[in-house]
């Protein structure tokens, strides 16, 4: 049959079975659009690239599922960089398909040209430039295994004009979903030795990170952890792989995890690493985390295996296979002694809590979400100080429930991803905890957001200020603070009026936590604004290039 | 004068990006890239790419980084490559 390039393109992503895609249209990508008019595939648009790119985060976080997002030439690509970067660090597998000028004007300085291809080769697991229509044939079916295969991440598929346009003829293509990609497990003879490590141990910790929320490796973490009665401790990326309230569950480790975690680590004799990269903001000076201990590694990427901190013993592979074949391998055991001394350790640095009272102390609003909502209720934030309390006190218990900016730390990460998340799965309730720094850099998507009428709630930590900019001065630079402040803040619950969406002022109300909980019950979209103080400190905390232990405050 | 201690050999998919893939990768996690030289072999669809880096800590890391590249088929390090001679006589 005759078909065009654009017409192929969204075959092609039907074949995926593909159905929601978020983007704008523009002039290098209207043939597409044209071809996707005529699709079964939703089409989501949103008022900015940077949303769009988020949204298609929200849905790939939600599901492990690769999700698509579009954009035009020049600015819609410049527009959607930070998203993709934003999925590049946190292993997102998403799909960003570009228009690009005709192939004759590239690097002419045409309308609306920007090398795409050279932009994002930093931040991508890789990208394409389309040279034929021919060529998409190969081109997206590997961009989905690619983003989705091994360490998942960000694909870009740059397609010029003139190859969208471009008439072909192919044979039927087929409507069978694709192959998956095989899954690398764990040499055997590496697991062997791990077992060995582990029942040999006296006091082994558990840190897990993003990678195992990805292997969609809960079940046998918590099987793992329970047969062995190793205590574990999460990333931030990993926060709901393990669930809150268990009693193997330490919580969050590193800058903003709680004292007692942070101190029982140190007394670790074997830290097994399950899916983690070491990051800074996790193990705060490397060569001083964990010095007595041996370190066991398993990931998936050879190339995270030593980079920042080097292991006794490392398994490259699928760290969900290699939890299976651990699971079935390390002997039971109760590990009397080493919980009795984390029991202790607990009681010495409980952990500060405010008082239950001050309603609206952020950990108190926190505490009542976490009580109000079911435990599959999807959570996503901004980055600051409230990202950082969800964190802390929020009680995570299933994988894929909280979606944050973990490594690239993106401000107006947290309204767009919520919509995604929605759109992904319109049966769960979905709040986006975020601040009056951070929602500024989004908030266009309010408008998305009303025209699709998604199960939102917008949480806005309102204190007038850049709160974590304004900590650090206050802490680091001797309380010089300096433009982190808001001289001028809008009337956010009148905005998002503006917008066509229900909201209040939590400090107008007469009972603000039984109407937090009302509102909370309810369905459908609503930004509540919330005035907290600007005085609250994340704590505790460690200072940045110290060493765990170091902590302050709290 | 420059030192060439290492020499890696790479074998990869033969487009116009691909250099930008390599060098952008060096920049990108701020490796040492001290010289290159790089050809087409065969049928022109896979070119011959040979770097060399100075004595760096981080030679692992790179190698490592290299493989996981999509249009990267093949890293070798190789001693004593007779390139070495040609870059030093730049």
């Amino acid at each position: 049959m005759e078909i065009s390039g654009a017409k192929l393109v969204i075959k092609l992503l039907e074949q995926q079975r593909i159905d929601i895609v978020c983007g704008i249209p523009g002039g290098s990508n209207l043939p597409i659009y044209d071809a996707l008019r005529d699709s079964s595939i939703k089409h989501i648009l949103a008022r900015h690239e940077q949303g769009a790119g988020f949204m298609a985060q929200g849905m790939a976080r939600t599901t492990g599922k690769a999700a698509v997002c579009m954009g035009t030439s020049g600015p819609g690509v410049t527009n959607l960089l930070t998203a993709i970067a934003d999925a590049r660090l946190d292993s997102i597998p998403v799909v960003a398909i570009t228009g690009q000028v005709t192939s004759t004007l590239i690097g002419t300085d045409a309308f609306q040209e920007v090398d795409t291809y050279g932009l994002t080769i930093p931040i991508t697991k890789h990208n394409f430039l389309v040279q034929s229509a021919e060529d998409l044939l190969e081109i997206i079916p590997e961009a989905f295994r690619l983003a989705e295969s091994g360490r998942p991440g960000p694909v870009v598929v740059d397609i010029p004009k003139d190859v969208q346009k471009e008439i072909i003829e192919i044979a039927e293509i087929s409507t069978a979903p694709a192959q998956k990609a095989e899954i690398a497990a764990g040499d055997s003879e590496s697991i062997e030795k791990a077992v060995e490590m582990i029942n040999k141990s006296r006091r082994p910790i558990i840190y897990a990170g993003g990678g195992c929320v990805a292997a969609d490796a809960s079940a046998d973490l918590l099987k793992f952890a329970r047969r062995n009665s190793i205590p574990v401790v999460t990333t931030l990326m990993g926060l709901g792989v393990f669930p809150h309230g268990d009693p193997n569950y330490l919580g969050m480790l590193g800058m903003h995890g709680s004292r007692s975690t942070n101190m029982v680590m140190e007394e670790a004799d074997l830290i097994i690493a399950l899916g983690v990269r070491f990051d800074d903001r996790a193990v705060g000076k490397a060569t001083e985390f964990c010095k007595h201990a041996d370190i066991l590694h398993v990931d998936i990427d050879r190339s995270e295996i030593g980079k920042i901190k080097s292991s006794n013993l490392s398994i490259n592979g699928d760290v969900g296979q290699v939890l299976h074949e651990l699971v079935g391998k390390v002997e039971a055991s109760i590990r009397i002694g080493w919980s009795a001394r984390i029991a202790s350790i607990r009681m010495m640095y409980p952990d500060v809590r405010p008082d239950e009272q001050d309603i609206f102390h952020p950990l108190n609003l926190i505490r009542v979400m976490g009580e109000t909502l079911p435990d599959d209720a999807i959570i996503t934030t901004d980055v600051g100080q409230h990202q950082m309390w969800v964190a802390q006190g929020y009680p995570f218990r299933k994988p894929r429930t909280l979606l944050t900016s973990g490594g690239l730390g993106t401000m107006g990460f947290g309204l767009p991803n919520a919509i995604g998340a929605a759109l992904a799965k319109p049966d769960k309730k979905v709040v986006c905890v975020s601040g009056d720094g951070s929602i500024l850099m989004n908030i266009q998507e309010l408008a998305t957001l009303a025209e699709q009428h998604l199960n939102v709630k917008v949480l806005i930590m309102n204190n007038n200020r850049l709160g974590l900019v304004r900590q650090q001065q206050a802490l680091f630079f001797e309380e010089r603070f300096f433009a982190s402040s808001f001289e001028s803040n809008p009337d956010f619950a009148s905005i998002a009026r503006g917008f066509g969406i229900p909201s209040f002022d939590l400090g107008e109300q007469e009972n603000p936590e039984l109407f937090l909980r009302k509102v909370l019950g309810q369905d459908g979209p609503c930004v509540i604004n919330i005035p907290i103080n600007f005085e609250n400190k994340v704590f505790p905390m460690v200072p940045p290039e110290c060493a765990n232990r170091e902590m302050i405050g709290g | 004068m420059c030192r060439h201690n290492f020499v890696i050999d790479l074998l990869v998919r033969n487009h116009a990006g691909v250099m930008s893939q390599i060098t952008g990768l060096f920049s990108r996690r701020n490796f040492n890239l001290e010289g290159i030289v790089c050809g087409p072999v065969g049928d022109g669809g896979e070119s011959r790419m040979i770097l060399t880096v100075a004595e760096d800590s981080k030679l692992e890391q790179i190698m490592l980084q290299l493989e996981k590249l999509y249009d990267v088929l093949e890293v070798k390090q190789v001693q004593n490559y007779p390139l070495t001679d040609v870059f030093g006589r730049l």
